[in-house]
């Protein structure tokens, strides 16, 4: 299983906080397992496309693509505004 | 030389509840402690010319503590630092209502003003918080300001 988990506007626009997905080949990078929830259909490919969405693996900021295996926890979420 | 890391001396708290500054002053203040500076972070009235009544804030639970704590922990690295808290709320806060506070304590003031500036500057650009302003004419996300990107970029090493 891969838990994938999505925070402020990016939670909202998706009408989701976490997707329990069970494991698949498809998700074994972190670019594989996005462009897997945008061909989930509007408003997915339009919300995960949006310039600026920040991923993380394993609650660590991710920059680039990333290897993922079953068990990780992914999110996605804006840039953001505490303080 | 760069000072071993007491981790109960860097102490990392997101919760509802309002906090006590003084009580969380005191408890940073030790023998060895000449300097302690402290922020306190609260919610404004208005922001961009909208009236606010509430904001809102959210976070990820168990990336915030580990992502404050390694900016403390990058801060009593880079300089002397006694011991430091970062208290951060979550939830429904009315305006004028306390948000987070920073404390870092250290034997002279020099280090503890730039250390304190350091992990807010990082709070802001690195910790999953996001905030959300409820006002008159409605809700919405707050979007994250290239003013605090560049004050956190002030801090890299070359």
């Amino acid at each position: 299983m891969i838990r994938v988990r999505f925070f402020a506007r990016v939670r909202e626009q998706l009408d989701c906080e976490l997707l329990e997905l069970p494991w698949e080949p498809r998700y074994g990078t972190l670019d594989g397992l996005q462009a897997a929830l945008e061909q989930r259909g509007e408003p997915w490919g339009d919300v995960l496309r949006q310039p600026n969405l920040i991923r993380a693996v394993n609650q660590a900021v991710v920059s680039t693509n990333a290897i993922l295996q079953a068990g990780d926890e992914v999110a996605f979420y804006p840039p953001v505004t505490g303080g | 030389m760069v000072r071993p890391l007491v981790r109960d001396r860097f102490a990392v708290s997101i919760q509802t509840e309002p906090f006590v500054t003084e009580a969380l002053q005191k408890a940073l203040h030790e023998r060895e402690a000449g300097a302690i500076v402290t922020f306190t972070g609260y919610v404004r009235a208005c922001n961009d010319g909208a009236a606010i009544t509430a904001l809102e804030l959210e976070h990820y639970p168990g990336m915030t503590e580990n992502s404050l704590r390694a900016i403390l922990d990058e801060a009593a690295q880079r300089w002397s630092v006694l011991a430091a808290t970062v208290v951060h709320r979550v939830g429904l806060l009315a305006v004028g209502e306390p948000v987070v506070w920073v404390g870092v304590s250290s034997a002279h003031r020099g280090d503890a003003f730039t250390a304190c500036e350091y992990v807010m500057d990082y709070l802001k650009t690195e910790a999953p918080f996001w905030k959300k302003e409820h006002g008159d004419t409605g809700s919405r996300w707050l979007e994250a300001r290239a003013s605090d990107s560049e004050r956190a970029r002030r801090w890299q090493l070359p």
